[in-house]
């Protein structure tokens, strides 16, 4: 999101903050129309305006086989609302203003009718047999996923759609489908899905649900909010905005654009990645970039958080911290405790409890350092998975995963004897601070493997870094 | 807790923000003089300029104390010891595709010269654009560091009346109005980039804060890598097949107008330098030898232009004004030119250097 664009939203937010009156309509009304506005122009033909028609799709499905709420009146206004948001983006193909929710020209209008006419078809099918189709939804979710970020599969997909198009093959790029917001929209459907299978998931209408999986302060870049929560706030009545709540909102904001627009933006000129890892002649200035690429990735992050935080503030939705000061926890255990919080408490909840329940479950259960290091590693492969299935993704999971589990025995081993050790404020100033240090360095030379495209440029670069190769 | 009222801290912020705008429209602050560079970057070799500096770790800006200041020259102290040379010009000198120790001052510095029995120190304070008066200008900016030689780079585009509006040049009139005041420079420029009180303001003139800003965050990388400009695997050779045009500033042949010649910038160059020689040096061009090379030597100069500025111009005018000039126009062979008809590749700068190498010596007997 550029500042132009977060601002607009800004003034359109505190307009309808200042009237009070219809927010819930507001939220899915500028949530749908958001979606559309923010998503990048893609090379394949009309894609960039298919890609949010399918964002909403697969909600509304999703919610279909979740929701034990039948086809009411409010249910059908939302789908009506929703079709002429979609009908009304598309009839801009036939003005000078076309490109005003869309980043290229809408294609026609038939097609988008066909379409609807297609989800109409599937929508009663799935109305009839709702339940049945929660694991298939599972699948498709993950397959979904998984063919975004295995970058081989996105091409695949990217050249039959381009086929199909009858455009030209020579340029095709992973890059093709960059569709906004999925890894975020994914993560609050497969948990709605977990929760209906677990049958704790809330009875929620169609707009609270659309609203929840693509609220617009968080649709880019999370947090991955609960729907318990979530709509516990949505079902506040809306009080309009007081005095304390409007600058309590604004710093928020205010914040959250320091740390992205000028920290951030400042740092990422200096920061680490594929051009100047090669370029770097000393190890001293190799550490600086890698230090200003760690503090980049967290002030860009966590201000995007601020800023989504601050807009849902200001219409009363008071969304989950993500990040808690990561970066002065003494171990990397309370590092991801801080660190994109919300992610790491979805990965907890549906994969990591999960299995190792089941492991404990076992008649002969594995020996229990096995199932941390099983559990542990895999988790974080997976939130590796999560940023794209590639090989330094994986190499970055498992990198976290191996500390994790070696934190784990080590605070095992020798937590006693630190106790005893750390017997005045001071020793426990020293061990303290020695771990804040320790942990950061971990989590910067993990970066290295995030910030670089490649395995081996990434190890050579940590050879560099420790003087084994020189620069 | 104290209860905060929030509009009090509210309309507090606005009033202190607004008043620190005004304050700095008024007080214009010259902070260019602070500078990361020469304490903890390393100085640049040449003087920042850059068109894609996510690219070349470099940018473009109109501060003259920030660009020197940026410079390696400004953290240099001049010893007993040095013979400084200040090499100025265009583009050719900056050094376009050219790591700085292949440039022409790098080149000098790497023959390890000895002038009055001392090191010859080569500076590049050269500067991608063709105009004398901008030339004038960072002269005058770079006597403070007591050169013992300039060296001036320039060629006949430099001379010409419409091309000394160069961007840095109208970015500039305070500095350009004091050199008309002080050394009778002629300015014939109207299209000054003036700013209104708003545009001084910190909103206002925000751009010029954040390339501060940015040039010492860029001293990272500069520092880092030694580089400070793009260099793409391939680019477009200078153009050889040239067109059968031989106008020149709608001048046509046999007659170079007078008023086209902005000569009195080369005097000004002159005056400021008082009693530091100046060697004015008509640089290497390409000499074409494709379609249409009969009627011109390359895509700037009909050769009719050029050999009348060449054999009769600057013959006359260092005569009779008495400049130190030297003519290595035609000194470098044409394979050794890049991308333009005055950018050379770094065996076409080594040339250059040595033929310059007798000059710088023997300002010294």
């Amino acid at each position: 999101m550029t500042i132009i664009q977060i601002l607009i939203i800004v003034i359109f937010t505190l307009l309808f903050a200042i009237l009070k009156r219809g927010r819930d309509s507001f939220l899915l009304i500028a949530s749908v129309l958001v979606m559309f506005w923010l998503q990048p122009a893609l090379p394949i033909r009309g894609f960039d305006f298919w890609i949010p028609i399918a964002t909403l799709i697969i909600t509304i499905f999703t919610w279909l086989i979740t929701t034990d709420n039948k086809l009411n009146r409010k249910n059908i206004f939302t789908l009506v609302i929703i079709a002429s948001i979609i009908l009304l983006i598309n009839l801009t193909r036939y003005f000078s203003f076309a490109q005003i929710f869309t980043p290229s020209r809408p294609p026609q209008i038939e097609i988008t009718l066909i379409i609807f006419l297609i989800f109409g078809l599937i929508f009663f099918l799935l109305m009839k047999y709702n339940a049945s189709f929660l694991t298939f939804g599972l699948i498709l979710l993950l397959s979904i996923f998984l063919i975004l970020k295995i970058p081989a599969w996105t091409i695949e997909l990217s050249s039959l759609l381009r086929a199909l198009n009858n455009q030209s093959l020579t340029n095709v790029s992973a890059l093709d489908i960059r569709w906004l917001g999925f890894s975020y929209v994914a993560f609050r459907l497969i948990h709605t899905i977990r929760d209906k299978q677990a049958g704790r998931l809330p009875s929620v209408d169609l707009g609270e649900y659309i609203t929840y999986v693509i609220f617009f302060p968080a649709f880019t870049a999370g947090p991955i909010d609960r729907i318990e929560r979530f709509i516990k706030d949505l079902r506040q009545p809306f009080e309009g905005l007081n005095q304390e709540k409007f600058f309590e909102a604004g710093q928020r904001l205010l914040i959250g654009l320091f740390k992205k627009f000028v920290i951030a933006d400042t740092l990422a000129l200096i920061a680490l990645n594929d051009t100047n890892a090669t370029q770097i002649q000393s190890t001293g200035w190799m550490w600086i970039l890698v230090y200003a690429y760690a503090f980049q990735i967290y002030f860009d992050f966590s201000g995007y958080t601020d800023i989504a935080l601050g807009i849902a503030k200001f219409i009363g939705i008071n969304l989950p911290e993500n990040f808690s000061s990561p970066y002065l926890k003494p171990n990397l255990t309370q590092f991801w405790n801080n660190w994109h919080m919300t992610l790491t408490q979805w990965f907890r909840s549906y994969f990591f409890n999960p299995v190792t329940r089941w492991l404990r479950s076992w008649q002969k259960p594995m020996s229990m350092p096995m199932m941390i290091l099983l559990t542990q590693v895999a988790t974080m492969v997976l939130i590796g998975f999560w940023h794209g299935v590639t090989w330094n993704f994986t190499i970055w999971g498992l990198w976290h995963g191996l500390g994790l589990f070696i934190h784990n025995r080590w605070n095992d081993l020798t937590k006693a004897k630190a106790a005893e050790w750390a017997n005045t404020p001071f020793k426990q100033n020293v061990l303290n601070i020695s771990g804040i240090i320790f942990t950061f360095h971990f989590v910067a030379i993990g970066w290295i493997f995030f910030a670089l495209s490649s395995p081996v440029t990434s190890w050579n670069m940590i050879l560099k870094l420790f003087g084994v190769v020189s620069p | 807790m104290k209860d905060i009222n929030y509009s009090k801290v509210f309309i507090k912020g606005i009033f202190l923000f607004i008043i620190f705008n005004l304050l700095i429209a008024a007080w214009q602050p010259n902070i260019g003089k602070l500078s990361l560079y020469n304490s903890i970057f390393t100085g640049r070799e040449r003087l920042p300029f850059g068109e894609n500096p996510k690219q070349s770790y470099n940018l473009s800006l109109f501060d003259l104390d920030a660009m020197f200041a940026s410079h390696v020259i400004h953290g240099t102290k001049k010893t007993e010891n040095e013979f400084r040379v200040i090499v100025i010009g265009d583009s050719s000198v900056w050094g376009t595709l050219l790591k700085p120790e292949e440039t022409l001052s790098g080149q000098l510095n790497e023959m390890n010269l000895s002038a009055c029995g001392k090191n010859v120190k080569a500076y590049n304070l050269g500067y991608p654009t063709i105009s004398l008066t901008k030339d004038v200008m960072l002269l005058e900016h770079a006597m403070r560091y007591k050169p013992d030689l300039i060296l001036w780079m320039t060629t006949l585009d430099a001379f010409i009346v419409e091309n000394q509006s160069s961007p840095i040049v109208l970015n500039n009139e305070e500095k350009i109005r004091d050199l008309e005041t002080n050394y009778g420079l002629a300015v014939g420029i109207s299209d000054f980039e003036k700013k209104s009180f708003w545009d001084k303001t910190f909103v206002g003139d925000r751009r010029a804060w954040a390339d501060l800003v940015r040039l010492q965050i860029y001293g990272v990388m500069w520092s880092a890598t030694g580089i400070d400009q793009f260099y793409p695997d391939e680019y477009e050779s200078a153009q050889i097949d040239l067109e059968a045009n031989v106008l020149f500033y709608g001048d046509e042949p046999p007659v170079l107008e007078k008023k086209l010649f902005h000569v009195n910038a080369l005097e000004t160059g002159i005056r400021i330098a008082e009693n530091t020689p100046v060697l004015i040096v008509n640089e290497p061009i390409l000499i074409s030898t494709g379609e249409n090379s009969d009627i011109r030597y390359n895509f700037f100069y009909p050769r009719w232009a050029y050999d009348l500025y060449r054999d009769v111009v600057m013959p006359y005018l260092s005569q009779m004004l008495g400049w130190n000039y030297v003519d290595l126009w035609d000194i470098v062979p044409a394979n050794e030119f890049t991308n333009s008809a005055i950018h050379l590749t770094p065996a076409g700068e080594k040339i250059l250097a040595e033929s310059l190498v007798p000059y710088i010596v023997e300002k010294c007997k």
